[in-house]
């Protein structure tokens, strides 16, 4: 068994549901600053955003072109052209799968 | 009682959002075994943490080398919108002790967007469209991760079946609806490029959390 990977799991779940029920027990004024609400809405971009770059050209603290690369060009055509979600992960991944595996 | 006339157009929204939401979960349970997560570890994400966007960061940053905190600190930084919905939805929902704390567990984007809807129908349907939704949700997640776990555990390499494209195909799908104006698309691409820039220098996961600090000098910005 893996700590690591526990101690995220358990960690992750208590910070979640602390958050969510924060939210249902604060006086509403708190929150409700018009920056608090904007940076609130600014941060997930960021985050994902970040995540999408490192997990699709990086590999160990290395940058890494591959396959990846391939898989998410095709995620981009599909969002382009206004696809489901499920259409867009999978032409990534059978992309990403027909570079890896054939070329 | 039940699911009266006025309310059953708010039941089919709230079963559509559910179904078709929950079978993302798919891609969460196969992303989590290949980033190294069991299928139980994959399972209890969906069960206790139940916030997607939270999940699929914690697995990325774990593995892509991150610690376990900075996985948990990403991830609650994505988190902290699902707290903003409970500020909106608690005087609607006007519910304490068990029923609250189980309230707060289903309150995420799609039980909040799901209720915020119903707004027209009343009070009654917008409660309804929460409990539906943040149930359905949670039944059909939990359900799908466990197909995609399991599934992905009996594939093998995860580079052959295309996981690994998989993952940030998934974080761009979940970033790509919110790029509504030209500071949230500035806002992505300086975050992707100093992610992927600073990836060399710092240990794994600043980077990806290091870009919140992006987002804040974006909303000051932005208030000029």
């Amino acid at each position: 068994m893996n700590n690591t990977l526990w101690i995220a799991v358990i960690g992750t779940s208590a910070m979640a549901f602390t958050l969510k029920f924060a939210g249902h027990s604060v006086p509403e004024k708190w929150l409700s600053h018009p920056l608090i609400k904007r940076i609130n809405l600014l941060i997930p971009i960021a985050l994902l955003s970040a995540l999408v770059a490192v997990q699709s050209v990086t590999t160990k603290g290395a940058i890494v072109i591959d396959h990846r690369l391939a898989g998410l060009g095709a995620a981009i055509l599909a969002l382009v052209f206004k696809r489901s979600f499920p259409i867009v992960v999978l032409s990534a991944a059978i992309t990403s799968a027909c570079v890896y595996n054939f070329l | 009682m039940g699911v009266s006339r006025v309310s059953s157009p708010t039941f089919r929204d709230s079963l559509s959002v559910s179904v078709t939401v929950g079978a993302y979960g798919v891609a969460f349970g196969a992303a989590a075994v290949a980033n190294g997560f069991s299928v139980l570890q994959s399972c209890l994400l969906s069960l206790l943490t139940f916030s997607g966007a939270s999940q699929f960061a914690v697995i990325g940053v774990i593995g892509s080398g991150g610690s376990a905190l900075s996985g948990i600190a990403t991830a609650s930084l994505l988190g902290s919108r699902n707290g903003l919905y409970g500020v909106l939805m608690a005087p609607i929902l006007k519910v304490r002790g068990f029923k609250r704390v189980v309230a707060a567990q289903i309150t995420i984007d799609e039980s909040t967007g799901v209720s915020l809807s119903q707004e027209p129908r009343g009070l009654q349907a917008m409660r309804e469209g929460f409990w539906f939704t943040g149930f359905g949700v949670f039944i059909f997640w939990n359900l799908f991760t466990l197909a995609g776990a399991v599934g992905a555990k009996a594939m093998g390499d995860p580079s052959a079946w295309g996981l690994d494209a998989a993952v940030p195909a998934a974080f761009l799908g979940l970033v790509w609806p919110r790029l509504k104006n030209s500071t949230d698309k500035t806002l992505a691409i300086v975050a992707a490029v100093f992610a992927i820039a600073t990836t060399p220098f710092l240990p794994a996961g600043l980077p990806i959390i290091g870009t919140a600090l992006l987002a804040v000098v974006a909303g000051l910005w932005v208030k000029k």
